[in-house]
């Protein structure tokens, strides 16, 4: 009972989020309302049973793609800076942010905070991550080969597009 | 499962709604990957959602294998975003509306 009603919150922080997201004029504020949904959507996929790959959400979304994406909008400067941004931001900005962080928070304590044997607090199917790496490396450990292949391939043609012209006439001179 | 599926559907939907519009309506470079990231999450929400409903562990498989390749896509786009910002020094999409090899 105490999970389906903490779907429906955690669904409507999630939506919150991504549409505060959506309308920000700075790049940055859209990335930190983002990472709000994500955590909001990793603790739906606790709810679902799967908690391994909820760990994975907060690791891999969070932390490493919307790094990536703060890094590359603070190297290229392409935040808004007129005169009148530069003032800190007011309460305006400070309110929707800390309401949806004070219920993540509230609602992960709860979460937390259930008995885990309890029926009402975990799920009464889930994935544990033995199961998870039975199935990951058994059945579909063709895919673990095709995903770490495609992986080297973006980081390759990440390097490609990022070189710089000097480095590029550098490399053709050489050949 | 703890809530109906129709209701995890309709969840997933308005979040996919969400980053289509916000990949149709923004003129920036970079909202436009975060709104692709909103309905790769929105879909990956979907396959968790289906993963409980079965009771089967190969949504969640598909999810992992999703976020791989969410990161290839970031990596590329970015890098991407970077070259066209050293090429026209903007990162408005209205710019690059030409296509010369």
């Amino acid at each position: 009972m105490i999970a389906t009603l903490m779907f429906y919150l955690l669904g409507a922080v999630a939506l919150g989020a991504t549409g505060m997201a959506i309308i920000q004029r700075n790049p940055v504020y859209a990335v930190i309302y983002l990472v709000k949904s994500i955590f909001a959507l990793a603790l739906i996929f606790y709810l679902l049973g799967a908690p391994l790959v909820a760990a994975l959400q907060v690791i891999v979304y969070a932390g490493a793609i919307m790094v990536l994406f703060l890094f590359v909008i603070m190297m290229l400067e392409v935040t808004p800076t007129s005169a009148v941004e530069v003032t800190a931001p007011g309460w305006v900005q400070w309110a929707p942010v800390l309401f949806l962080a004070l219920t993540l928070v509230a609602l992960t304590l709860i979460l937390i905070g259930l008995d885990p044997l309890a029926s009402e607090g975990v799920p009464r199917w889930h994935a544990s991550p033995r199961d998870f790496g039975y199935s990951l490396f058994k059945e579909y450990a063709l895919a673990v080969k095709i995903i770490s292949f495609q992986l080297s391939f973006a980081a390759v043609g990440a390097f490609h597009v990022g070189m710089t012209e000097r480095k590029r006439a550098q490399l053709e001179d050489v050949s | 499962m703890i809530v109906p599926m129709e209701h995890l559907l309709i969840l997933a939907t308005l979040l996919f709604v969400l980053g289509l519009g916000c990949v149709m309506v923004r003129r920036n470079l970079i909202m436009i990957l975060i709104g692709v990231e909103i309905m790769i999450n929105s879909v990956g929400l979907v396959l968790v959602g289906a993963s409980a409903f079965w009771q089967q562990v190969d949504g969640q498989i598909m999810v992992l294998i999703l976020m791989a390749i969410t990161a290839a896509e970031v990596a590329i786009g970015l890098a991407l975003v970077v070259y066209l910002h050293q090429q026209k020094k903007s990162i408005d999409v209205g710019i690059f509306d030409e296509m010369r090899g």
